[in-house]
């Protein structure tokens, strides 16, 4: 029993970071029809930063508030990135849909090659993290590390934030109308082009949060880690259903709660199958995904 | 250009490509030793096996206008195919061809009529996650046959004598560019057939296909079969010239390399993709090498990083590309508008409103 309730946060903290990853994804997707790969660059960059920024800053200052300001500057970063990204290369491509694709796998291959030419292709290991983040907190008899609940609370607060701020700001209107009828949005006089910029700053900055936890999660940090993770982002947003935020936090708790309990469960490798036969499943019975906009 | 001046053309190429393990001269620069030493014919060979690669790659992406981020996984069939029915089950060289050929068209039988159930972008994510469970079950290697992460040497005893050992590096080498060769023909003679002409259709406006009464879904099955298994065959011929299965080739950014392979020779033509395979593999070797040079130590920071990554400059190469020639290489030396243009200026048709959301029709 503990070790099935060990799995269940572990998995849920796991559903976090797809829920992260993906909503971003799905959001850019759903306005911009932009199947974004270099959100895993994103990723990268978020960890990179927050990295260099604890490892400098050394000394006297408490190791909470080391984390903190490292989390905020990889966030800054990661945000200002996908910013450039989306007004400098991204916007130059408007209406090609596959050229942005092959834009942004283009910008993945370059910023992990560059990543790993600088840091090395090891995993960095000296992630800054608060001591209490590592401690474990006793749940019914389960040893639970600190750090799964920091992501699920992230997840949590980030699922909220975004869905008020879908629901209750102009901003998030313009957003969910350009997701329901671009050509409509525009035809009404709003400009989309300001609602692109702002779901791909909204990704950026989710997509570092994850990384910079996924290095509180694992304990390192890869160069290669945004590309995998990614990939079961890509999943979620498929089960969850492209444009569909409340479909992407569901279908993450489905695939990562299943990952951690057929991995441990089953034989090796087996969670990461399974999760793949959900998606072909999914595709078999329901293509537009769990809560996609029914057929039309 | 006409018929008999192109059938001229490419016969001289195969002859003068067929004639290099016999040539010992130098290329200062371009490559470090003689031709016909078996480094050259090695990196020769592995690039003769990825324009084959990118043939039918093209014939998926360029042609037909899928965009698949799976096709490693078909490749990989072929390599670890190869592999483990040679070391595992012992079948011999042909027996492991066999048994590519059979899973070579089982496999994406199988896996197109899932993936092809959905359009575009979620058609890219679906291969793209098959590919990664076949990455994973290589990986993970929960049968003890992969080798896991370290790979699969090839069992050279399984192997006629022909193609074992440094010395049969030409064998090897003509075998590479047979493959080349079969490839590409099959390949053009598929996109001039009327099959291959729907295929083009299907890219150009998948719908106007289907209003003249023809059903895309079983066009864009045969092509996705076709490719993968061509694509298993050059997995077939990569195993023999670089004598065993790694994980390397399964990786999610492998078939990426594909596509920059494909765009950064030029989408929609078959000599384009196959230029694009081989220039690429060629920069990523050299490039590669360039990076150890000692001279390259002394440079400062700035330079000498970014340089150790071919990875990072053919990504930069591909960006700018992508911005600045959407049609590649071959877009770039013909000056007529290329059929090309077609994928890269846009996935669908922009109308919102036939489509749902997930790009399955309604």
């Amino acid at each position: 029993m503990t070790t099935f309730l060990l799995l269940t946060i572990t998995g849920l903290g796991l559903a976090g970071l797809y829920f992260l990853i993906a909503s971003g994804l799905s959001l850019i997707y759903g306005l911009m029809d932009v199947l974004n790969f270099a959100h895993a660059a994103f990723l990268t960059i978020g960890a990179y930063t927050s990295w260099v920024v604890a490892s400098q800053m050394s000394g006297g200052i408490p190791v909470t508030v080391v984390f903190l300001v490292a989390m905020v500057a990889g966030i800054l970063v990661g945000t200002l990135s996908a910013v450039l990204m989306e007004t400098v290369l991204v916007r130059r491509l408007y209406g090609e849909h596959v050229g942005q694709i092959l834009l942004t796998v283009g910008l993945l291959l370059a910023i992990t090659a560059l990543t790993r030419a600088i840091f090395g292709s090891d995993p960095l290991t000296m992630v800054v993290v608060p001591p209490w983040m590592n401690e474990v907190t006793v749940v019914f008899g389960a040893a639970v590390s600190n750090s799964r609940f920091v992501v699920i609370a992230a997840a949590l607060l980030v699922y909220i934030g975004l869905m008020a701020f879908l629901k209750h700001t102009k901003y998030g209107l313009v957003i969910r109308a350009g997701v329901e009828n671009r050509s409509m949005v525009s035809a009404l006089g709003i400009n989309v082009g300001h609602a692109f910029t702002l779901v791909f700053a909204i990704g950026g900055a989710l997509a570092s949060l994850a990384g910079i936890l996924t290095g509180a999660f694992f304990g390192t940090i890869t160069a290669d880690r945004g590309t995998s993770l990614l990939i079961f982002a890509f999943i979620v947003v498929i089960v969850g259903g492209l444009g569909s935020i409340r479909g992407s936090a569901l279908a993450a708790l489905v695939v990562g709660l299943l990952q951690q309990y057929a991995n441990y469960y089953g034989i090796i490798g087996m969670g990461d199958l399974i999760v793949v036969a959900l998606l072909a499943v999914v595709l078999l019975l329901r293509p537009q995904g769990l809560l996609g906009r029914a057929v039309a | 250009m006409s018929t008999t001046v192109r059938w001229i053309g490419a016969g001289v190429l195969i002859a003068l490509a067929a004639s290099v393990p016999l040539l010992h001269g130098e290329i200062p620069y371009v490559f470090n030793g003689a031709l016909s030493s078996p480094g050259v014919l090695n990196l020769l060979a592995l690039m003769l096996v990825f324009g084959a690669l990118a043939v039918t790659y093209d014939l998926l992406f360029g042609y037909t206008g899928l965009l698949s981020f799976g096709h490693a996984l078909y490749f990989a069939v072929g390599v670890y195919g190869t592999a483990i029915a040679l070391d595992t089950f012992e079948l011999g060289l042909v027996g492991a061809v066999l048994v590519v050929i059979g899973l070579g068209v089982v496999v994406p039988t199988v896996l197109g009529l899932i993936c092809l159930r959905v359009g575009d972008i979620a058609f890219a994510m679906v291969t793209l996650a098959f590919a990664q469970a076949g990455a994973i079950f290589v990986a993970r290697d929960p049968f003890k046959i992969t080798g896991g992460e370290l790979g699969q040497a090839l069992a050279f005893r399984q192997l006629p004598a022909a193609f074992v050992g440094v010395v049969n590096t030409r064998n090897v080498y003509w075998l590479a560019l047979a493959l080349l060769v079969f490839v590409y023909a099959v390949a053009r003679i598929a996109v001039n057939s009327p099959t291959g002409r729907v295929w083009q259709a299907i890219r150009e406006n998948e719908q106007r296909v289907e209003v003249l009464g023809l059903r895309p879904a079983s066009y864009k099955l045969v092509v996705f079969v076709l490719s993968s298994f061509l694509a298993s065959l050059c997995g077939v011929v990569y195993v023999l010239v670089v004598g065993g299965a790694h994980a390397g080739i399964m990786v999610s950014t492998f078939t990426l390399m594909l596509l920059v392979m494909v765009v950064l020779g030029g989408a929609g033509r078959l000599w384009g993709a196959m230029l694009g395979g081989m220039l690429y593999i060629y920069l990523d070797n050299r490039l590669g090498e360039l990076s150890t040079q000692p001279s390259l130590q002394d440079m400062p920071a700035l330079i000498r990083v970014p340089i150790s990554e071919p990875t990072f400059l053919l990504g930069l190469l591909f960006v700018v590309i992508v911005l600045f020639f959407p049609g590649g290489i071959a877009g770039s030396l013909t000056k007529r508008q290329l059929p090309l243009a077609g994928p890269l200026r846009r996935l669908r048709p922009p109308a919102k409103s036939t489509m749902n959301p997930d790009g399955s029709r309604r």
